[in-house]
């Protein structure tokens, strides 16, 4: 029995007159009236309702071809990323590339230079693995200000997939790779041929040269027909429409890994061949631009990641940081792949700000924003992996924190 | 000795063994048609030439609209200035104040600029494209020769300013 039993009833009435809340303004359905003509028929290739409308926003751009779109993270559920929303980064546009015609040149420090078509790769041992590809630059702005509005603007150059393709490993040992093979250069097809170079034990670990996604061919915006998949690092490392390897004994130093993708320090200093993305997470509901119905239950969801490995533990604060609570991870927890975490929590309908923090595997904690700054000063540009504030007002609008 | 040797050989070969016979041996055109890789000891640089003075016309007719006429940056970023900047509030990063090496230029113009019409410079006007980026950035005089053997000898100004990934420098905190 209650203690105070009038208490208890004038809770009750207070839910029930949240509930009456709830359900009036905004909250009248339109009754549903169940078709009862026939629908449509079959169809080859299956499209998604037309009432949804995620997307990734398109910026408006002076050259199209040189930009980026961003996953809509807070209207992804689960781990994997729809290929149709994952983000986009190029430098030369998207090629059309027809895999009847498309190779793959292993060459370079090598017993036997070879020559891959897509259908050679296909025969050869596959292996499938879900991981994130996260773009270098993700949360870049947030080094000066954190001011991403929203879960993608902040967030959303993170996506994560299935990918299926053969080993890397399998095709360097079918080449014969030298010993005095440290490296490689991967270089892709498109206009600008972009090209990385990655040390060789990476290389021997865990990459795949990639022809499907989620199931199906890679995307051409991923890469068709052949993708590098290197799991855990910088995404412009993943080197889209993959057409050459070469096993070299030093780096090529190529613009992309010197002037680009470098992260220049406090003393003028700059770190280089900072391949690993470190542990982050983002709480997706609630996040900016999204609106609290009312007061009362809301489940909490985000992602965490890390390039180190598994996520260990999400901790959340619905207080500013003042308490944490463990979040309840999603089972199976794979390394380099997102990790959805979710927390039940009771809204007071009161103004708060929430935020969440990654632990991974190797014993990193995400840190904050000023940890950042201390150790690596403002102009990094990249490799931002902060937490992420959001502020809930007393009308449930949330809003970057 | 003589009863070991085919042992020896067939473990030497074993070592580097095709174990699935798929995909074609790659002739030296195969090759020679995709390798375009610079290294920065110069590898892969073709034979060829080019002077800054060389390179004004191409520069202005093919990169000036993007790139400014003095490399200050026009349409897109700069290629020239900055000196001094990487360590203030506002860094600014071009070929001379930023990049570590000179054949970074050959092999990125080569390959990816114009933008619009990457690959259109054959190796004389890569060179002096490359001399007069290097001399907008007073690193090399007007009239000095970018070849093969020279462009790899170019010491850049930031060529000691990249370090090795110390990370994790964040994160060790709390338990
Ligand atoms: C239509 C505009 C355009 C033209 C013309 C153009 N560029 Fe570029 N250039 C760009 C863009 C855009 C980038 C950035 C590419 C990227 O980040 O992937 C760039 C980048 C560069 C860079 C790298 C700069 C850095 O610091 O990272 C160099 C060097 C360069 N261009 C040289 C040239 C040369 C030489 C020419 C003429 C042969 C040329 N560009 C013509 C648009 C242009």
């Amino acid at each position: 029995m209650p203690k105070n039993p009038r208490r208890s009833f004038l809770q009750l009435s207070g839910i029930a007159a949240l509930a009456g809340c709830g359900a009036q303004p905004g909250a009248k359905t339109e009754e549903e009236k169940l078709p009862s003509e026939l629908g449509k028929p079959i169809r080859a290739y299956g499209e998604r309702s037309q009432f949804e409308t995620a997307k990734r926003a398109v910026p408006d751009l002076k050259r199209p071809q040189i930009g980026s779109t961003r996953t809509p993270l807070a209207e992804t559920e689960g781990i994997i990323t729809p290929s149709s929303l994952h983000f986009e980064r190029h430098h030369a546009g998207v090629p059309e590339l027809d895999p009847a015609k498309h190779t793959l040149l292993l060459h370079g420090l090598v017993d036997r230079p070879l020559v891959f078509t897509v259908a050679d790769l296909k025969r050869l041992p596959s292996a499938s693995h879900i991981y994130f590809v996260e773009c270098a630059g993700n949360s870049g702005g947030e080094w000066k200000a954190p001011g991403g509005a929203n879960a993608a603007a902040s967030f959303g150059l993170a996506s994560c997939s299935e990918w299926t393709g053969v080993p890397l490993k399998i095709l360097l040992e079918e080449a014969g790779l030298k010993k005095e093979g440290k490296w490689l250069v991967a270089e892709g097809a498109d206009a600008c041929k972009m090209s990385r170079s990655l040390p060789i034990d990476k290389a021997l670990d865990d990459c795949l040269v990639a022809y499907a996604q989620n199931g199906e061919a890679i995307r051409p915006e991923q890469g068709y027909p052949l993708r590098l998949v290197v799991p855990g690092y910088e995404g412009n490392v993943n080197v889209k429409w993959l057409r050459q390897i070469k096993v070299v004994d030093q780096p090529n130093q190529t613009k992309d890994e010197t002037s680009k993708y470098t992260d220049l320090l406090a003393d003028g200093t700059s770190r280089q061949f900072t391949f690993v993305m470190d542990a982050k997470s983002v709480i997706t509901y609630p996040s900016g631009g999204q609106k609290l119905t009312g007061p009362g239950f809301q489940e909490i969801r985000g992602l965490a990641w890390s390039g180190r490995g598994v996520i260990d533990r999400v901790d959340v604060s619905t207080d500013g940081g003042k308490t944490w609570q463990k979040a309840a991870l999603q089972e199976p927890r794979l390394p380099k792949a997102f990790t959805r975490f979710r927390l039940p929590w009771h809204w007071d309908g009161k103004e708060t700000e929430i935020v969440a923090r990654a632990v991974d595997s190797s014993g990193y904690t995400q840190p904050g924003r000023d940890e950042l700054t201390a150790a690596r000063g403002m102009n990094s540009a990249y490799h931002y992996n902060g937490v992420k504030v959001w502020k809930i007002a007393a009308d449930g609008s949330v809003k970057n924190g | 000795m003589a009863k070991l040797l085919p042992v020896i050989l067939l473990t030497i070969c074993a070592a580097s063994a095709q174990k699935y016979h798929v995909g074609r041996a790659a002739t030296a055109a195969d090759i020679k048609s995709t390798d375009q890789f610079i290294a920065p000891d110069g590898t892969g640089l073709p034979p060829g030439k080019g002077t800054a003075a060389d390179g004004r016309d191409i520069y202005e007719r093919r990169c000036a609209r993007c790139h400014g006429k003095q490399g200050q940056g026009d349409e897109e970023g700069p290629l020239a200035g900055g000196k001094g900047t990487l360590s203030t509030a506002k860094p600014l990063k071009t070929v001379g104040s930023f990049w570590p090496y000179a054949t970074t230029i050959y092999d990125y113009v080569h390959r990816a600029m114009p933008f619009d019409n990457p690959g259109l410079l054959d190796a004389n006007q890569t060179y002096a494209v490359t001399a007069l980026i290097l001399h907008l950035n007073g690193i090399i005089g007007e009239k000095d020769e970018m070849n093969a053997q020279t462009l790899p000898k170019v010491k850049m100004p930031n060529r000691d300013g990249f370090v090795k990934d110390t990370r994790p420098d964040t994160g060790k905190k709390k338990k």
